[in-house]
């Protein structure tokens, strides 16, 4: 009964998305308010029967109802509860129905928060939504039905892939949805924006806070199924160009360059056209991410061609998707008028340059990722991409692009002075030469890469703050008056600058992990005792325990610190016995400041002893500090906006506004 | 025997099988050997997994590989050589880093010349708008915009640099 619920309210969500896709069009033709008004109602109610529909499924999964394919296939009865719920998104069908609960979320907010955009540009955006949405909602009814019952229900299921029953990896695809389909929004406006020929620096301001919103998720997405990957899959790598990373990092890579581009249009109503292009191109590759993941294309090109029905439907979509977008802007781009003049010297030329690079980097991992196929599909040759390509083009894309991060900000709108900015931001180059120095002389040789590259993230954190001092005239004001300054500067400077300073932060990290980090491999029996990078580990124990659905052998290893003990580290291997005797690898992590202690176990031998694999990991969480930051001075810079989302007026005038509708 | 071999390699890829990469038995006595042969293992690839180098993957094919590269490397093969004995075995599928030919000549030259191209596109945009930039101000102002201006300059200027 619920099942059929969820699936009926789903078809209710698609036959609202039709209407939604053509009578507001019609309205803004007919300058018909009544009519463009119906995507408000559409879009909100659509929300709530696609809300409904997945609440259905959540409940066949907690209540175990295996006379449903979906939950008979990823669920059992003895899971734990935290796991039955995210078990819904953890399969192919209920990770679509979250992508388009997401979907008209971003479409419901639009209609519940867009009171103050045009009618007109309303109705279109929402026609726009529900074109996309309605694509989906047919793909998920015709190809991939969570709703689907097994005539003779089993009374077991088949529980849910072990290394997906992890809290990191339960959080990850929500996040990862809300930063994808958030970037429907600007697509959205972007081709409202065509299609009604007009665009402002308003509308950037309108784009930007939704642009923002779906940054900050991607970008904790991304951050967390790195996280994921380091702690579960057992050796450390917490960065691997796979293609599903690469299909997260390619939107990740033209939304920020979206974010700076959309900035320059919103202060100096420059850069339109190329814009709404980057509007287009950061959800077409959000498409194409979900196309690679969910096609199966990425596993073999000949698991694609096999069973083809569902690959086929999201190759179409985005075709349709790409393919129209993109002749509409062929077609439109034209009209848009040319914007405001600025020196190349100047914050518009930083922020071009910004787009440049980031706009390579963003097409040298799509061309990676998709020449192997590409390749096999024309010729049938089978190459193989893989990290050490990414690692040779992507990382000398950067250099440049972070020599670049600190002097934006110095420079002023429209003309700029480099010399000026090169001698305020001397004191960030100083402390980058020191850092150089430093790490030079600590790592007594060896590579000259790693040092340079440290100081170049100096250079950028350095750079943030220099520029926060600046703001606020510390050191040359009496301390009040800088104090009253940096409450009064915007929030949206303060964001900028965790942002940028983020991006230093997770450098260190990267190069410090990746340079100095060991590693033991080794067999160890019980009562072994090992030196590893200045602690001393001895294996206390090795025990087998039982877990709810899992058995585990736990290793216990009591570490110290010049012979006084810090901690007992308890990694352990599970084996899941519902799944066939899958197993998973559980690492134990020390902390210790920000670097981290990895144990994880491999096999026992016969004679009682057990493979480890030990890793110390210098610095490694800034790693993940630097996107955490990064995201937290995006939102830094959201709530400022918020009173001002898409609304030129004060606030208090756009209140009685409000109140008088 | 395909689909099983898809199957195991989807399964090696989402880590269902326990970290079994680079076994203590594997590593060479001579450290400075077995630094070549981790690095060289990075570059090579776990043909029945999914991206995956022989140095992280658990496969027995992995570790197959990576024992041929150590006996390579024992017999006293240059890096090259075991490199070039392996794409001879293997295909080219097997480098994780591509070589440079006709076949991967866009793979690796569209990232260089696509900056290239973006730069020279907007050095000469800049050029062309500087130039149509130039000729627009040079028409005077109205008196009328005159008085405005010095009105304008003679208030006080916004102070905030944004």
């Amino acid at each position: 009964m619920i099942a059929e619920a969820g699936h009926y309210a789903l078809v209710l969500a698609l036959g609202l998305a039709l209407i939604q896709s053509f009578v507001p069009l019609l309205g803004a033709r007919w300058g018909d308010p009544a009519l463009m008004n119906v995507a408000r109602s559409t879009a909100l109610a659509q929300f709530v029967f696609v809300a409904a529909s997945f609440a259905a499924l959540v409940t066949l999964h907690v209540t175990s109802d295996f006379s449903v394919v979906n939950v008979f296939e990823n669920s059992h009865s003895l899971k734990p509860l935290i796991y039955k719920i995210t078990g819904v998104w953890g399969n192919h069908e209920g990770s679509m129905l979250l992508w388009v609960l997401i979907l008209a979320l971003f479409g419901g907010l639009v209609a519940a928060f867009g009171n103050n955009l045009p009618l007109s540009l309303r109705a279109h955006v929402l026609a726009v939504q529900a074109w996309i949405a309605g694509a989906f909602y047919l793909f998920i009814l015709i190809t991939s039905n969570p709703f689907l019952r097994i005539p003779n229900p089993p009374i077991e299921g088949r529980d849910l892939n072990p290394v997906l029953q992890d809290i990191g990896l339960a959080v990850h695809p929500p996040m990862l949805y809300l930063g994808y389909v958030g970037f429907s929004i600007s697509f959205s406006f972007a081709i409202a924006a065509l299609m009604e020929g007009r665009i402002d620096a308003a509308w950037a301001r309108w784009v930007r806070p939704w642009t923002l919103m779906a940054w900050i998720f991607l970008t904790l997405g991304i951050a967390m199924g790195s996280y994921w990957a380091y702690y579960e899959l057992g050796w450390g790598g917490w960065w691997f160009w796979d293609p599903v990373e690469n299909a997260s990092l390619m939107p990740w890579l033209a939304g920020t360059a979206l974010l700076h581009s959309a900035l320059v249009m919103e202060k100096r109503n420059a850069l339109k056209v190329w814009t709404i292009l980057l509007s287009i191109l950061t959800f077409s590759l959000s498409l194409l991410g979900t196309f690679l993941v969910r096609s199966g294309v990425l596993t073999s090109v000949h698991a694609f061609a096999s069973d083809p029905t569902r690959g086929v439907f999201i190759l179409l979509i985005l075709c349709v998707f790409i393919g129209g977008s993109l002749s509409l802007f062929a077609a439109r781009a034209s009209q848009l008028k040319q914007g405001g003049l600025f020196a190349p010297i100047s914050r518009e030329g930083a922020l071009v340059l910004n787009n440049l690079f980031l706009t390579t980097a963003c097409a040298t991992v799509f061309i990676g990722t998709l020449y192997p196929l590409a390749l096999e599909v024309l010729t049938g040759d089978k190459i193989s991409v893989g990290a050490p390509f990414f690692n040779l083009t992507f990382g000398p894309l950067f250099v440049p692009l972070m020599i670049a991060v600190p002097f934006g900000p110095m420079l002023a709108w429209k003309r700029g002075d480099l010399y000026g900015a090169a001698q305020r931001l001397l004191a960030a180059g100083i402390a980058a030469l020191i850092a150089v120095a430093l790490a030079w002389a600590w790592a007594r040789g060896g590579s000259a890469l790693a040092p340079l590259a440290i100081g170049l993230a100096i250079f950028v954190v350095a750079g943030a703050i220099v520029d926060l001092v600046e703001r606020t005239g510390l050191f040359r004001n009496p301390l009040a008056i800088s104090f009253r300054r940096a409450r009064g500067l915007p929030r949206s400077a303060w964001g900028s600058a965790f942002a940028h300073a983020g991006i230093g932060i997770a450098l260190i990290g990267i190069v410090c992990e990746t340079t100095w980090n060991s590693e033991y491999i080794g067999t160890l029996k019980p009562n072994d005792l090992i030196p590893f990078a200045g602690y001393q580990l001895k294996l206390d124990s090795l025990s087998q325990r039982q877990g709810p659905n899992y058995r585990e052998m736990v290793a216990a290893f009591s570490v110290s610190l010049d012979g006084e003990k810090l901690s007992v580290m308890t990694p352990s291997k599970r084996n899941f016995t519902t799944r066939g005797g899958a197993s998973t690898t559980e690492a134990a992590l020390l902390t210790r400041g920000v670097s981290q202690l990895y144990i994880s176990l491999g096999d026992t031998t016969a004679d009682g002893g057990v493979t480890v694999r030990i890793y110390h990991k210098p610095l490694v969480l800034l790693i993940w500090y630097g996107p955490v930051l990064m995201a937290f001075g995006g939102m830094l810079s959201l709530s400022d906006r918020r009173l001002r989302v898409g609304a030129p007026k004060p606030a208090r005038a756009q209140h009685r506004l409000q109140a008088a509708e | 025997m395909k689909r099983i071999l898809v199957a195991a390699c989807f399964l090696a890829v989402l880590g269902l099988s326990p970290a079994r990469a680079v076994l203590p038995d594997e590593v060479m006595s001579d450290p400075a050997q077995e630094a070549r042969a981790r690095d060289m293992s990075r570059e090579l690839r776990c043909m029945v997994c999914q991206n995956q180098s022989i140095d992280d993957s658990e496969a027995p094919l992995a570790r197959d590989l990576r024992l041929l590269v150590r006996e390579r490397i024992a017999a006293g093969d240059s890096d090259s050589q075991v490199i070039d004995f392996l794409v001879a075995r293997y295909g080219e599928f097997v480098l994780l880093k591509p070589r440079f030919e006709r076949q991967t000549l866009a793979l690796w030259l569209v990232p260089p010349l696509l900056l290239l191209g973006g730069g020279l596109a907007l050095w000469m945009h800049v050029r062309r708008r500087s130039k149509a930039g130039a000729e627009a101000s040079g028409s005077p102002l109205t008196p009328d915009e005159e008085a405005r201006l010095a009105a304008l300059l003679a208030g006080d200027p916004p102070t905030e640099r944004r």
